[in-house]
């Protein structure tokens, strides 16, 4: 048995005796770190995995405390179905708010979710059927199987359960097809972006279900006091929340439990030292937090689990082989056109960037494009790959109209790409980040993933992982983390991730750039056999020495336009590629 | 004569790939250093890690003072002024002003002599002047360069360092380009020249070093690496032949 | 409604507005200089009015005893960096800075307070006692960080705010304190009366926002902030250092801020938290301009100053509500104007 079950097996043996043994007052203490764990667990997959913040979740346990408070005092509805009342409205608030602020640069959902958590807690105080500063009170108590949950004691198990479940689902979760996506959103949108991962609908879904968690917790929280205001529901306690997910840290799912419970019981303490230290009462304890908090952001902006897990190795991903293979696209035959540019061109405002670039290539084939620095080839690559929209001219694919679409919608038509600089997810598995590279190839969302019902899928995408990583030769670092391998690996671990992808055409953006000699060879030979194997390849490389040894036709590109097109020896003499690349000849 | 500038055992990563290793050179006062070599070799992060602009290790000692501790601020008011690849000019302010804000040090020093030096610049770029209260974004590629030359003089730099000064510029604008450099030696100031245009850059210079991935792999008199054909070699991968 | 009483609610709303938008801008300067979304703000509104409710009830204000505290703060953490970089010769000039002239302050404050000086004195020693906590709070909590990404600035101003809020509590107490108006005056244009206090209000921002103008357009360090704004790295290179930039820049959000609080206090009561929400008023007009242009969210907020007037008089109870509300038809309205996905600084 690893160390992390073993704990995990203590932990869940200490939470069914706690209540049993525990005085009343560390229960009730209890209570609050499970149902601030869950709001907080939320916060972890939004803000410490996605990258993207809310400071408006007690706003959503608000909803979900009100809405059962009301329906359960006015109409006498059952608490289970209020649950679900509460969850449906608070997934359409949050679908809305979502909608509108998650297109807008990262800071606007924050903002946006301060402005709007404010407005909902000086509603909750002024609507009179809600009871206004008063609130709601004499809320039913809930039954599980007959049982009445009375008591504090009796509903630590019915918070700890759901807690946990939601632990459970939310690390099944990121350990999955649409987890690998949700991961790379911080810090990695334009490389899933280039797989094919819709990630304006992945950062809608992830802010769905931190608020969905947010409004189990205000059910429970109603139903625990059996009596709500809107205090609880204010902006500060949205504050504190994320407070609690930044002290936990994203590392894990445990950081919402972690940071939850070392604030809960550290508000306490303050709460009961300041005031007799300062001799007045008021909420001294904001002033530690504070501080803390930036003191954490700036020494350890991880938060605490880092230090915790490392006790706690994680388990190897093995991926299964006897894993189905995944279906494979038909290649075209050799020698088939496959990539065509009409007199494209790109202005960047005034500054014509490439102009009039027309070329093909065939199925088969490896093409570099090259030319001096500042000649226009990046962009060339980014136009073709659709990061870039063009000025003018086409851009078609096997015949096909490519220009028009974005970087996402390129990519079912079987091209891959490699980054100049490397865009891997550091701490994720050089296996993990691999998969990435096949996400279209799957299909299962997050609903699955959470239940774990998408095993079969999943281990095929891993052992596609497994056999790209063979086939390139990183077959033995498949468990290492990606962000520890040297470039060289790195690089290589980008074409595997392309390759994963089933790509017809590879796209390859300065692959040996930064490389070492040895590195920059087996990079060469690597490219070599896949072009055996009938992979074509588009390589932009200004390593000439590289690029000469390996293309078997080159573009030369100079000021955005076509300087040269031909074989390496004919460009190698070109009297006109001489000057472009060593400067005037007088 | 002790030279302005000594740089030793100069490191620069990034992460965990090392972009310079161990470089070493020296630039004497009043001379035009150049660093020539291929594109990605590095030539632009020894020019950013001698400014200050990234971190590095090792020692760079100028006019005689260890400066490695030194933030791009106090570089830029001991007299090391970059000319960056990008330019980095203020898009959005007027030529004057970017100008201006070239001689920043200078203003917080109370220094009387500024509006002399926008004379100069302006008769060295009388194209500026022209366009003194034009924005920066809407200068053409030629201008931008002439106005980011501008805006580093009227920092009164003892040592300018300029990051490919030619790169994405017509071959007449290289050319005057060049000649405002070779001129700049006459008033005085040392120049470290990076370039990819080889050419160019040696004829201007005294004395360069090849740089190629991270690493000093030939250095010589300007006259001496003309001609070498390792030079030729790291830029055009195969060909030995032909260039000339 | 009559036209009495909607003329009435259109001085009441640009009164507060101007307020509003003096803050909006401070919000869009720092923001664009530093990437930080100034969350405290409010905090230095807050501070402005009850320093100057202290000083004229002749009491020494709780100002002059925490910029002591934030000033040993910041010499501690000066003094480890001096050290460590070995640049001892700085240690004189951290000691006078962050020391000596903070207890001066206190000692001035603590003489001049119950003589009970002019208003022109009070809000002058309100002024060098609040205004100085802008730099130093960017000292101690921003710059060490700043490299970081917007989320994490985000979050580190939203946490001094919680600070700053409790701070408030310690040193000024639970009472909210109003002060009496700068002019009693009252006009009567029509059937409109205008009150002395509105004027001053109005023209107090008009002659501030002049004042940020003119710094910007026509001073070198104005134009070394214009710069930063525009190309952080160019900046660099002409040796403006983005610790000055920051520094200064949150040295002009306080002094906005605290005389934003001075030319509320006589309007509403302040209380130590009151801030926050002023604070966030401003905000609703800056995120109308994007976080990117004065003028936009200088005329943002006035217009929340307005619907904050008409809504406190329609629907009093849910006057916040309504305010706060406005941000979703801006955000609604940004989001189909804005077509870009960017990729995050980390």
């Amino acid at each position: 048995m690893s160390r992390a079950r073993l704990v995990l097996g203590m932990f869940v043996a200490f939470m069914l005796a706690a209540p049993l043994a525990l005085p009343e007052f560390h229960v009730t203490l209890l209570n609050y770190i499970g149902l601030y764990s869950i709001v907080t667990l939320g916060l972890v997959l939004l803000t410490g995995i996605g990258g993207l913040t809310s400071f408006g979740q007690a706003a959503f346990v608000g909803m979900g405390a009100y809405t059962t408070a009301f329906l359960t005092t006015a109409y006498g509805v059952s608490p289970w179905l209020t649950l679900l009342a509460g969850l449906a409205l608070t997934f359409a608030v949050s679908l809305f708010l979502g909608f509108i602020t998650l297109r807008l640069s990262g800071h606007y959902l924050p903002l946006g979710t301060i402005a709007w958590g404010i407005s909902l807690y000086y509603l909750f105080s002024n609507i009179e059927f809600l009871g206004g500063y008063t609130g709601l009170s004499s809320l039913p108590e809930i039954n599980v199987f007959g049982v009445a949950l009375d008591t504090g004691r009796k509903f630590d198990y019915l918070i700890w359960t759901l807690a946990l479940l939601a632990l459970l689902s939310m690390h099944n979760l990121l350990d999955s097809r649409s987890g690998r996506a949700i991961r790379a959103l911080k810090g990695g949108s334009m490389m899933a972006e280039s797989f094919g991962v819709d990630t304006a609908r992945l950062k809608t879904i992830i802010f769905i279900h931190a608020a969905l968690l947010a409004s189990l917790s205000g059910w429970l929280y109603a139903h625990l006091l059996r009596f709500v205001n809107p205090t609880p529901f204010s902006i500060n306690a949205g504050i504190e929340y994320l407070f609690m997910a930044v002290v936990g840290g994203a590392a894990s799912v445990w950081g919402a439990v972690v940071g939850a419970g070392i604030l809960t019981i550290l508000k306490q303490w303050l709460q009961d030292l300041l005031p007799r230290l300062l001799g007045q009462n008021g909420n001294f304890e904001m002033i530690v937090f504070g501080v803390l908090l930036v003191l954490l952001l700036q020494r350890a902006r991880e938060g605490i689990m880092p230090l915790v897990l490392r006790y706690f190795p994680a388990p190897k991903k093995l991926p299964q082989a006897a894993a189905q293979e995944l279906p494979r696209r038909a290649q075209p035959a050799c020698g088939e056109s496959l990539l065509e540019l009409t007199r494209v061109r790109k202005a960047f405002g005034g500054l014509v960037a490439v102009n009039e670039l027309s070329f093909a290539m065939r199925s088969g084939e490896i093409l570099g494009l090259i030319g001096p620095n500042g000649a226009g080839k990046s962009t060339v690559f980014n136009l073709v790959t659709g990061v870039l929209p063009l000025t003018s001219g086409e851009v078609r694919f096997r015949g096909e109209r490519i220009d028009t679409l974005s970087a996402r919608a390129i990519v079912p038509y079987g091209l891959a790409r490699t980054f100049q600089h490397v865009h891997l997810l550091p701490t994720m598995s050089v296996l993990e980040n691999v998969a990435i590279g096949a996400h279209l190839r799957g299909s299962k969302g997050v609903i699955s993933a959470a239940l774990h019902l998408e095993r079969a899928e999943e281990a095929m995408l891993l052992a596609e992982a497994a056999r790209q990583l063979e086939r390139v030769g990183l077959g033995p670092s498949m468990h290492e983390q990606a962000g520890s391998l040297a470039l060289g690996q790195q690089r290589i671990l980008e074409i595997a991730r392309a390759l994963c992808a089933d790509p017809v055409l590879l796209l390859l953006d300065e692959p040996a750039a930064g490389l070492r000699y040895q590195e920059k060879r087996a990079l060469a030979e690597l490219l070599r056999k896949l072009k055996s194997e009938g992979m074509s390849v588009l390589l932009v490389e200004h390593d000439m020495d590289f690029v000469m040894k390996l293309v078997d036709r080159l573009v030369v590109m100079d000021f955005g336009e076509k300087l040269a097109e031909g074989l390496p020896q004919e460009i190698q003499t070109d009297p006109a590629v001489l000057e472009a690349y060593l400067g005037g000849v007088k | 004569m002790s030279a302005l500038l000594e740089v030793r055992g100069l490191s620069v990563a990034y992460g965990k790939v090392e972009a310079v290793h161990q470089a070493a050179l020296r630039l004497e006062q009043g001379r035009i250093v150049t660093v020539i070599g291929p594109n990605g070799a590095g030539k632009t992060t020894l020019l950013a890690a001698l400014m200050g602009m990234l971190p590095a290790r090792g020692s760079i000692s100028y006019a005689g003072e260890e400066i490695m501790r030194f933030e791009p601020e106090q570089r830029v008011s001991r007299g090391l002024c970059l000319v960056p690849e990008r330019r980095e000019l203020f898009a959005a302010m007027t030529v004057e002003d970017n100008l201006v804000l070239g001689a920043f040090h200078r203003y917080r020093k109370r220094d009387q002599t500024i509006a002399a030096d926008f004379d100069e610049v302006y008769r060295l770029f009388p194209r500026l002047q022209e366009r003194r209260k034009q924005l920066a974004g809407t200068l053409s590629g030629g201008e931008r360069q002439m106005l980011a030359l501008g805006r580093a003089l009227m920092s009164r730099p003892r040592l300018l360092m300029l990051d490919e000064p030619s790169l994405g510029l017509a071959p007449l604008i290289v050319r005057d380009i060049f000649r405002v450099i070779a001129g700049l030696r006459e008033t005085g100031v040392s120049i470290l020249l990076v370039e990819q245009n080889a050419r160019a850059a040696l004829q201007v210079a005294d004395y360069g070093y090849v740089l190629e991935t991270g690493e000093i792999v030939v250095e010589g008199p300007s006259a001496n690496l003309a001609s070498d054909p390792r030079v030729i070699e790291s830029y055009l991968g195969l060909v030995s032949s032909g260039a000339g | 409604m009559n036209t009495e009483i909607a003329l009435f609610l259109i001085q009441d709303g640009l009164t507060n507005g101007a307020i509003y938008a003096l803050l909006a801008l401070a919000l869009v300067l720092v923001f664009a200089v530093t990437r930080v979304i100034f969350i405290p703000q409010g905090e230095f509104v807050a501070y402005g009015a009850l320093t100057l409710a202290g000083l004229q009830l002749g009491k020494l204000p709780g100002t002059a005893w925490l910029l002591l505290g934030v000033g040993l703060a910041v010499a501690v953490v000066e003094l480890a960096q001096a050290l460590r970089l070995g640049l001892a010769r700085r240690i004189p000039a951290i000691l006078f800075k962050f020391i000596i002239i903070p207890v001066a302050l206190l000692s001035l404050a603590w003489w001049a307070a119950p003589q009970k000086p002019a208003l022109t004195l009070q809000i002058l020693l309100t002024l060098v006692l609040v205004v100085p906590l802008g730099p130093m709070v960017y000292r101690l909590a921003y710059q060490p960080l700043a490299n970081a990404s917007v989320l994490v600035l985000l979050i580190i101003s939203v946490a001094v705010h919680f600070a700053m809020t409790g701070l408030g509590l310690v040193f000024f107490g639970a009472e909210g304190s109003r002060t009496p108006p700068f002019s009693d005056a009252q006009w009567k244009l029509g059937v409109l009366n205008i009150s002395g206090q509105s004027l001053w209000v109005m023209g107090a921002s008009l002659a501030l926002i002049v004042a940020l103008l003119l710094f910007f357009e026509h001073t070198i360090y104005g134009k070394a902030l214009r710069a930063t704004a525009i190309n952080r790295v160019g900046a660099r290179l002409v040796g403006v250092s983005p610790a000055m930039a920051g520094k200064l820049s949150f040295t002009l959000a306080a002094l906005i801020g605290a005389l934003s609080g001075i030319l509320v206090a006589p309007i509403t009561t302040i209380y130590y938290d009151s801030g926050f929400l002023v604070g966030l008023k401003g905000f609703v007009g800056a995120i109308v301009g994007g976080l990117m242009s004065y003028p936009i969210a200088a005329a943002g907020a006035l217009l929340v100053g307005l619907l904050e007037a008409y809504a406190s008089f329609w629907a009093s109870a849910y006057k916040e509500v309504i305010v706060f509300t406005l941000i979703i038809p801006v955000l609604i309205w940004r989001s189909f104007t804005t077509h870009h996905i960017e990729e995050e600084e980390e």
